[in-house]
């Protein structure tokens, strides 16, 4: 049993939480000791705007798991309720069997967690940077020295050790960030977008980094609104759509139970438009173009002759033609898509203005165009 | 612990001071590296030596006659110049709001409190820390300040300062520390509500005018509702007194000057056996100014204690 410490005397404060607010604590059956992290029922709101929606989550020992959803689904306010850096509204977290909201210290020495847009001491160099979260961690001099070199070493950080992080890239900070992470020597890690501002490079030597800590075994928690990005990385994602978590499981799990038996197809082609020539080929789903020439093809059985067929017919050059596996981009923007019919839908009921967005159900390619091309904004007006 | 609904209390696991002395030795650390703490020194610097210097030409005449000719340092002044102390208060407000606009907001704009709170620590430290760390700074600046005026004044005046003179100016260094204290308060306390820094340092830079210009003339004005006359200057004097600014200032007065023997309106009753003009003992100048001590102390635990609460409610997110 750990005691329990007074607060100091000058700061015996009222603050917001204590307002007679009772959370609940998990029966000791809740609890999986082969979880590093659980929650059940976690909820935050701000005012009017739930962040996050009864959210449970269980994290096993040694996996990766991903927090995925666009920009404003919850997946920040979760983070920080796992940390313990903000107050749940309504329901419970264990990391490592401690509780956030009681014990964050027990909490925040076993884990790393690197928030989102780091940023360090600019006028301080990158190992004093280390040196003084190191301390804050409470490693003793002696193994801080050493340990920051090693790391440092590891992220290939150690030709910049001892130059000022003001002059640093965006990428080095990422690695910088991550570094300090390691420093600690989590039981878990957490790491909030790591690879957004990176360019592609960066991202890729990125979750190169992440997957070598998978390997040795490390629990990760990551989140991302880049889907294609870490989805590799991810033993299990879940994803999130304002404040639910909407979908879990792995990404072939996932995949299939959205995509069910859909296949997609990329294709090249030149001198036809595929809507005009594609478009009443039997089993297609959907058309969407990609880039000058290139489009995907969905469908629900291999249409690659009619494809084919179809456009040699219609006066066109075939230049590519491939089976592809749907990515979870596709998955999501197929998810979401259907998710904002029913939005639509229900909101056709109180507007005719938006009745367009009704016949997003009848799958004609150009009003598919049309309707992916407006529902975001739709989606950015709650 | 028992199991089932638990009533959060703030009664939290772990030390709120774990963490306290890293974040203070290296925000003491960024103080001392940094461009506005040494203009700061040669500002106050500038300031200390020329007042001196003038105080000392003035004094050298008297130095035989005068008892505290240590006191008279700090305190003469000859045109142009305004006297040491008139200085103090002047720049000292500066210094502590030089320190302590960005403290907080800073931290949100580089982005690194999430970092820094993702140890652990509890924000208490890290607030408490940055406040230290300020006040240490401070504190090494008037002590820096004090052993110079002492050393000139020996130096050029060839007198050694009495006991009490050390005592007395000592006294003066305290007060002024917590002066100091309020002031790094007050912009600390915006650096918590603003989250621009200069908007931060240009609403502690409006508090300083207010106290320094038109407080007392706001206490005039409050002064005037009552009817009876002691009630009027009463009421004037107390609301006069919220001002860090006045409690300093008196307590300037009682202790550099000897012959005070009371703050505020006296009554003819109370000067019966008094001898005017002679000089009052230590201990009892140190007894008057107590007030005006406690009152500065607990404007810094006040202030402290507001900022800490906004500080605990604000999200970590910038
Ligand atoms: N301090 C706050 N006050 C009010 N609403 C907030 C606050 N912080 C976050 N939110 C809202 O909570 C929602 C979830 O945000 P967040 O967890 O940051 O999402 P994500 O990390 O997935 O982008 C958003 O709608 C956001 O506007
Ligand atoms: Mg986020």
């Amino acid at each position: 049993m750990k005691t329990v410490a007074a607060f100091p005397r000058p700061f015996k404060v009222r603050v917001r939480h204590t307002r007679g607010v009772s959370l609940p604590d998990p029966q000791p059956e809740e609890l999986d000791p082969a979880c590093a992290i659980q929650a059940k029922g976690l909820r935050k709101a701000y005012g009017n705007v739930v962040a996050v929606k009864e959210l449970d989550l269980s994290v096993r020992k040694g996996e990766v798991v991903g927090l995925l959803g666009p920009n404003g689904s919850g997946k920040t306010t979760t983070i920080l309720m796992l940390m313990g850096l903000t107050e749940p509204s309504d329901g419970w977290a264990r990391v490592l069997g401690y509780n956030p909201l009681r014990d964050p210290l027990s909490v925040k020495r076993r884990v790393g967690y690197m928030p989102d847009s780091v940023g360090f001491y600019d006028h301080l160099t990158a190992t004093e940077n280390l040196e003084y979260t190191a301390m804050l961690a409470g490693l003793d001099a002696a193994s801080r020295k050493a340990r920051i070199r090693e790391v440092l070493t590891h992220l290939e950080l150690s030709n910049v050790a001892d130059k000022k992080v003001g002059t640093f890239s965006r990428g080095m900070r990422q690695r910088l960030g991550l570094a300090e992470v390691l420093v600690k020597e989590p039981g878990i890690i957490i790491l909030d977008e790591p690879t957004s501002g990176l360019d592609p490079e960066a991202a890729r030597e990125f979750l190169a980094i992440i997957r070598a800590l998978k390997e040795r075994g490390i629990t990760i928690l990551l989140s991302s609104h880049l889907l294609h990005q870490v989805q590799e990385v991810c033993d299990r994602v879940l994803l999130f759509y304002r404040g639910e978590k909407v979908l879990e499981g792995t990404v072939g799990d996932i995949t299939r139970r959205v995509m069910g038996s859909t296949r997609m197809f990329m294709l090249e082609v030149a001198g036809t438009d595929p809507n005009r020539v594609l478009a009443s080929i039997p089993g297609i789903l959907r058309l969407s173009k990609q880039g000058e020439g290139k489009w995907t093809v969905e469908a629900d059985r291999d249409i690659r002759a009619d494809i084919a067929d179809g456009v040699t017919r219609g006066g066109g050059r075939l230049l590519a033609l491939s089976d592809s596996e749907p990515t979870l981009d596709d998955v999501y923007a197929r998810y979401f898509e259907h998710m904002r019919t029913k939005d639509a839908e229900r909101a056709a009921m109180n507007s005719t203005e938006e009745q367009k967005f009704v016949r997003a159900g009848e799958r004609s390619s150009a009003e598919e165009q049309e309707t992916k091309g407006a529902a975001p904004q739709k989606e950015d007006s709650p | 612990m028992k199991h089932g609904d638990t009533t959060i209390t703030l009664q939290r696991e772990g030390s709120p001071f774990k963490g306290l002395w890293v974040v203070t030795v290296k925000e003491m650390a960024d103080h001392m590296g940094s461009i506005r703490i040494r203009l700061l020194f040669a500002l106050i610097g500038l300031a200390a030596v020329s007042a001196i210097y003038s105080a000392v030409q003035q004094i050298r005449s008297v130095v035989g006659e005068d008892p505290f000719v240590l006191l008279h340092v700090f305190t003469v002044s000859q045109d142009p110049l305004p006297s040491f102390v008139a200085f103090l208060s002047f720049l000292i407000p500066l210094g502590a709001i030089a320190l302590g606009f960005d403290a907080i907001n800073s931290e949100y704009n580089r982005r690194t409190l999430s970092r820094v709170l993702a140890q652990p620590i509890y924000r208490d430290a890290f607030l408490m820390g940055k406040f230290l760390a300020g006040f240490l700074t401070l504190a090494l600046t008037l002590v820096v300040l004090w052993l110079l005026v002492i050393g000139l004044a020996l130096f050029v005046l060839g007198v050694p300062p009495s006991a009490e003179e050390i005592g007395r100016s000592f006294m003066f260094l305290i007060a002024a520390l917590f002066y100091a204290g309020v002031w790094l308060t007050i912009a600390m306390l915006f650096s918590v509500v603003f989250r621009q820094p200069a908007t931060s340092a240009l609403a502690a830079l409006g508090v300083w005018l207010l106290f320094a210009i038109f407080w007392n003339m706001l206490a005039g004005l409050i002064g005037q509702i009552p009817s009876n006359q002691m009630a009027q200057l009463m009421s004037q004097l107390w609301f006069s007194r919220i001002s860090p600014n006045t409690l300093f200032a008196e307590a300037m007065v009682a202790l550099l000057d000897p012959t005070t023997r009371s703050l505020g309106p006296i009554l003819y009753s109370q000067l019966e056996g008094a001898m005017l003009g002679t000089a009052l003992p230590f201990g009892q100048s140190v007894l008057l100014v107590w007030p005006q001590f406690t009152g500065l102390i607990a404007e810094v635990i006040l202030l402290f204690t507001g900022t800490y609460i906004i500080f605990q409610r604000q999200e970590i997110r910038a």
